[in-house]
């Protein structure tokens, strides 16, 4: 009785807001307290080490060096004075819990100088500029004056603009044919290699091993294959007149909307598939064996087997590996600005000219990805305010897809 | 009497012809896979004439590849060797900040079981969702402003650069330690306390050696994408920097000598060349390692 009674008072005690509220503010200013010392004694610290020689020339200049890290740590130093001043008894708490001699003032010390690195450089490097890009997208900041607040005239701006519905359009589009094309590729090379057959083994790593060159250095290497190799196999114009249009250059990368948009999709499937066939490896291997001999017993051919029994069972991999391709052709980047630069130029189709009531057929980049033509409007033209406006778009986007992406994850796994 | 056959079973081995064809189709993909790396590998080793006059044919003497190889290095505005002395400092030295901080992070996210450990840990994961296209423009101008507030530039200099991948490795790493080390018994830990062990000594003396295996998968995980890595370094040390990377030098190497193929695709093979080796030695532990991470 007296157990459960404890209980209850402790859910109680829990749940005044109040006390929540109170919580939150002191983990906030112990975290202040925390950036200052480690902040001061950090930086005194690594300059009495490193200036260390200094002394026996001058000690002098070791002071001064010094003062320099004291300096720099004033403003802390003096907002803790101020906060020392008007909340005594608090200071003394905080500084009780965190500097005191107790096993608990060691744990909580442990717990922020263990948890700082790792958060400070997160914070610094990632969740801030993600808000200052927040502000940045409502500035028409051109990189040299000082930015000035223009509300959403970027997004305005963006979305009155065809060329950034068409870079979306031809995003998706790629993204749609990247995920079949890879998905298809690596479920194929994954049963072939879950035979059982002498090479497979070699298989495996061959297949694996384009996912080791990096997205850059494999856009060079294509870039080279398509202007100069394929030309001298010459079957491929074959392959590509049953495709696309016909080559104009012998080279797809440069002719046309549809034979560089393949020629993309060749070679990020070339460069993925073996990552992805791993995830389906380890699927089909966990497929009970116990099945497929009974299967095999019940008369089943391999097709009937891979209907009923391998399909349904790697449908997890399945999202898995299609979330990741999914998130990868939207973000693709380096490949293909190595490779394309934004690609070939060419007249922007007839139901995008209809859709926005132009009047001529204008000349846009085919394969202006969106993190490409994020890039490109940032630091090619210099339109930082929009670039940024139009990476928060993006932002939005894939973090749609994403969550409806889990969702359904979460909803196949209730079914299974 | 002879026409009883002795009941000898048949040792000659079964021929199996699908399997045969499987494994003739098997290194025919291999054959189409490695195509490209042949055709890098053939053509590093010709003059840029041979390489346009035809990309197919074999070179007349390996050689070539050595000169090709000379004349890159001596290139000095190129600036090979220091660039693969660059990446190779960048990467080890990251992967040990990012592995030890965010093992850290994760320990005492685990093992504090409050609500501040769970939001600072959503706060991490939330990372993991924001691409990188959405901080770059922001995080350049907030490095000159940090350099110009600091007296310190944090721009073209070691500490920027692997301050930004400890901040950009953490959210995927402090997810992956804090997974594993859910499963490791916390009564080594309380064993070791008793024994008269430190906080700080319990993390570095036990709990680190046994979070071996995660930490391998993150080596592999994120030394990938650092060395690879194009867009992170050419923002943060700038194209013409003093810390320029691997893959910096190559796009620079690209943009100077246009259409100088048996240079480019040297520079290619050097820089994929580290990668392919180290893949040999802990093919095993890559494999794993990327698959695992694919899975979170």
């Amino acid at each position: 009785m007296a157990e459960v009674h404890g209980q209850d008072q402790g859910k109680s005690f829990d749940k005044g807001i109040g006390l929540v509220g109170f919580k939150l503010l002191f983990y906030i200013l112990m975290l202040i307290t925390v950036t200052y010392t480690s902040l001061y004694t950090g930086v005194t610290f690594v300059l009495k080490i490193v200036f260390l020689p200094v002394k026996y020339f001058s000690v002098n200049a070791y002071e001064k060096v010094l003062e320099f890290g004291r300096s720099l740590t004033k403003p802390f130093s003096k907002f803790v004075d101020a906060f020392k001043e008007r909340f005594p008894h608090m200071a003394e708490a905080l500084s009780e819990t965190f500097h005191g001699d107790g096993d608990k003032a060691e744990g909580n010390r442990v717990f922020f100088y263990f948890l700082f690195p790792a958060l400070f450089s997160f914070v610094l490097m990632v969740i801030v500029p993600f808000l200052l890009g927040i502000y940045y997208s409502l500035t028409d900041f051109g990189g040299v004056s000082d930015p000035d607040f223009v509300r959403f005239e970027n997004y305005k701006e963006i979305f009155e603009d065809f060329r950034y519905y068409y870079s979306f359009y031809r995003t998706a589009l790629y993204s749609i044919l990247n995920i079949i094309a890879i998905n298809v590729v690596a479920f194929s090379l994954a049963i072939l290699v879950t035979q059982k057959l002498k090479i497979k083994n070699l298989m495996r790593a061959g297949f694996f091993m384009p996912n080791l060159i990096g997205g850059l250095v494999l856009g060079y290497i294509f870039q080279f294959i398509y202007s100069q190799a394929v030309k001298a196999i010459g079957a491929w114009d074959l392959i590509v007149t049953i495709f696309g249009e016909p080559i104009m250059q012998q080279n797809m990368l440069t002719s046309g909307a549809s034979n560089s948009m393949i020629a993309i999709i060749i070679v990020i499937t070339w460069q993925y598939a073996g990552y992805i066939m791993m995830i389906y490896i380890a699927a089909i291997q966990n497929i009970p064996q116990q099945l497929v001999e009974a299967s095999k017993i019940d008369g089943a051919n391999a097709f009937q087997r891979l209907k009923t029994i391998t399909l349904p069972l790697v449908a997890q991999a399945f999202t898995v590996a299609m979330f990741l391709t999914l998130t990868t052709s939207f973000k693709q980047f380096d490949t293909v600005f190595a490779m394309t630069g934004g690609g070939p130029t060419d007249k922007l189709p007839g139901f995008f000219v209809n859709m926005f009531g132009l009047t001529t057929q204008p000349p846009v980049p085919t394969l202006d990805l969106m993190a490409v033509n994020i890039y490109n409007e940032a630091f090619a033209f210099s339109n930082f305010g929009v670039g940024q406006a139009k990476a928060i778009i993006f932002f939005v986007i894939l973090l749609v897809i994403s969550l409806v992406q889990v969702y359904y994850n979460k909803r196949r796994e209730v079914e299974l | 009497m002879e026409n009883v056959k002795p009941m000898v079973k048949d040792n000659r081995k079964k021929i199996d012809v699908p399997k045969i064809l499987l494994t003739l189709f098997g290194l025919f993909l291999l054959f189409i896979f490695f195509l490209p790396f042949v055709l890098v590998i053939i053509n590093a080793a010709k003059e840029n004439i041979a390489i346009i006059s035809d990309p197919l044919a074999m070179p007349e003497t390996f050689g070539q590849i050595f000169k090709n190889i000379g004349e890159i290095l001596d290139n000095t505005s190129v600036r090979y060797v220091r660039s693969f002395f660059n990446s190779l400092v960048i990467t080890t030295l990251s992967l040990f900040l990012i592995g030890v901080s965010s093992g850290m992070a994760a320990w005492v996210l685990v093992r504090r079981k409050t609500k501040m450990s769970f939001f600072i840990f959503m706060f991490f994961l939330s990372g993991m969702v924001i691409p990188f296209q959405v901080v770059m423009i922001p995080l350049v101008r907030l490095l000159t402003i940090l350099g110009r507030t600091t007296g310190i530039p944090f721009k073209d200099s070691l500490h920027g650069i692997l301050l930004a991948y400890m901040g950009f490795g953490a959210p995927l790493s402090v997810f992956l330690f804090h997974g594993f080390i859910k499963s490791v018994p916390v009564d080594v830990e309380e064993a070791a306390i008793i024994d008269g062990c430190s906080k700080p000594q319990v993390f570095f003396k036990i709990v680190l050696p046994l979070l071996k295996p995660i930490f391998v998968t993150l080596l592999v995980l994120n030394g990938m994408w650092i060395w690879n890595d194009y867009l992170l370094p050419s923002l943060v040390i700038g194209t013409a920097g003093d810390f320029q990377t691997l893959p910096m030098a190559v796009q620079f190497l690209v943009g100077s000598f246009l259409r100088q193929w048996d240079l480019i695709l040297t520079s290619v093979l050097m820089a994929a060349i580290p990668v392919v080796i180290a893949f040999f030695f802990a093919q095993k532990y890559i494999i794993r390692g990327m698959t695992s991470g694919a899975i979170k």
